[in-house]
């Protein structure tokens, strides 16, 4: 009992929770105790929302905007053509 | 014993592999997977180059059962761990030791565990559905990625990149898996923090 009142008022186990939720499953305890401290603290209830949006824009920054502006410069290119072919021949 | 259909698997095509147009086909891609994963441009580069001749190493063993592109990028993304782990191990791993915890003393009461009043989330405009991703928040975000531990930031993008498993980074960057929980937690108060403060 006293490890639930615990929950209910420590924002650092709630957090936990709340990033620990986004990437597997709580177990029924936690899930029961992560509710009860998110009615009641409003902090927290924001923090989700922000945290939920901070991974799904690092989702978007390296899936959906990665490759087109980024190339790789032309002399490297050449470069890098040389190389594999010199490593052809050598077989 | 073998009276059935011997192994008549459907002749497909045979699978492409043409090094000499490896640089052709592939090098923007590589280039743009590993920078976005190191943040460094030199050593991206030279990734790709080692990813390269690593797979002409190995050409005989590429067996076609996925494409030239998926091959190469699982060399190169191999190659990325291993960055990670070297970026990781060492002095950063003493400097960003669990044991010690000052880095989120500030963010919560050290006996209740409550937000500390300077440390308090505020809405500062991505808590609402789809923030609109400006060049501008995207920038600010990777600087703030960057401000995280070696080790830390590793896990994250690991985890958040590539969608490994818990126990793959965990294996790779030897780390235990109630510190991989503990790390995940700090890299969001820290990034979220980051963000608050430099996106208003």
């Amino acid at each position: 009992m006293n490890e639930l009142k615990n929950i209910i008022y420590n924002c650092r186990k709630a957090t936990f929770l709340i990033e620990k939720k986004q990437l597997t499953a709580l177990t029924v305890r936690e899930k029961i105790e992560l509710r009860i401290h998110l009615t009641g603290c409003s902090f927290c209830r924001l923090f989700q929302k922000q945290s939920i949006g901070i991974n799904r824009m690092v989702h978007e920054l390296f899936h959906s905007a990665q490759p087109r502006e980024i190339r790789l410069d032309d002399d490297y290119k050449k470069k890098l053509q040389e190389r594999i072919e010199e490593e052809l021949d050598k077989n | 014993m073998s009276n059935y259909k011997s192994e008549e698997i459907p002749v497909t095509e045979p699978p492409v592999i043409d090094p000499t147009r490896w640089v052709e086909n592939h090098a923007d891609y590589l280039f743009s997977y590993a920078i976005t994963r190191i943040n460094d441009e030199e050593q991206a580069r030279d990734l790709v180059q080692e990813t390269f001749l690593a797979a002409l190493e190995r050409i005989d063993k590429f067996e076609g059962r996925s494409s030239e592109r998926t091959w190469l990028t699982s060399i190169l993304k191999n190659k990325v761990i291993d960055v990670y782990r070297k970026k990781s191990s060492g002095l950063n791993k003493i400097t960003t030791s669990l044991d010690a915890e000052p880095q989120d003393q500030d963010f919560f009461d050290a006996t209740d565990g409550h937000w500390n009043k300077t440390h308090r989330p505020q809405a500062f405009g991505i808590e609402e559905h789809d923030p609109l991703m400006s060049k501008e928040l995207n920038s600010i975000l990777q600087k703030c990625m960057q401000k995280l531990p070696a080790l830390w930031l590793s896990v994250f993008t690991m985890k958040h990149m590539d969608d490994e498993t818990t126990d793959l980074i965990c294996a790779e960057l030897k780390v235990s898996p109630s510190n991989f929980w503990v790390i995940i937690h700090r890299a969001k108060l820290n990034l979220r923090a980051c963000l608050q403060k430099n996106w208003t």
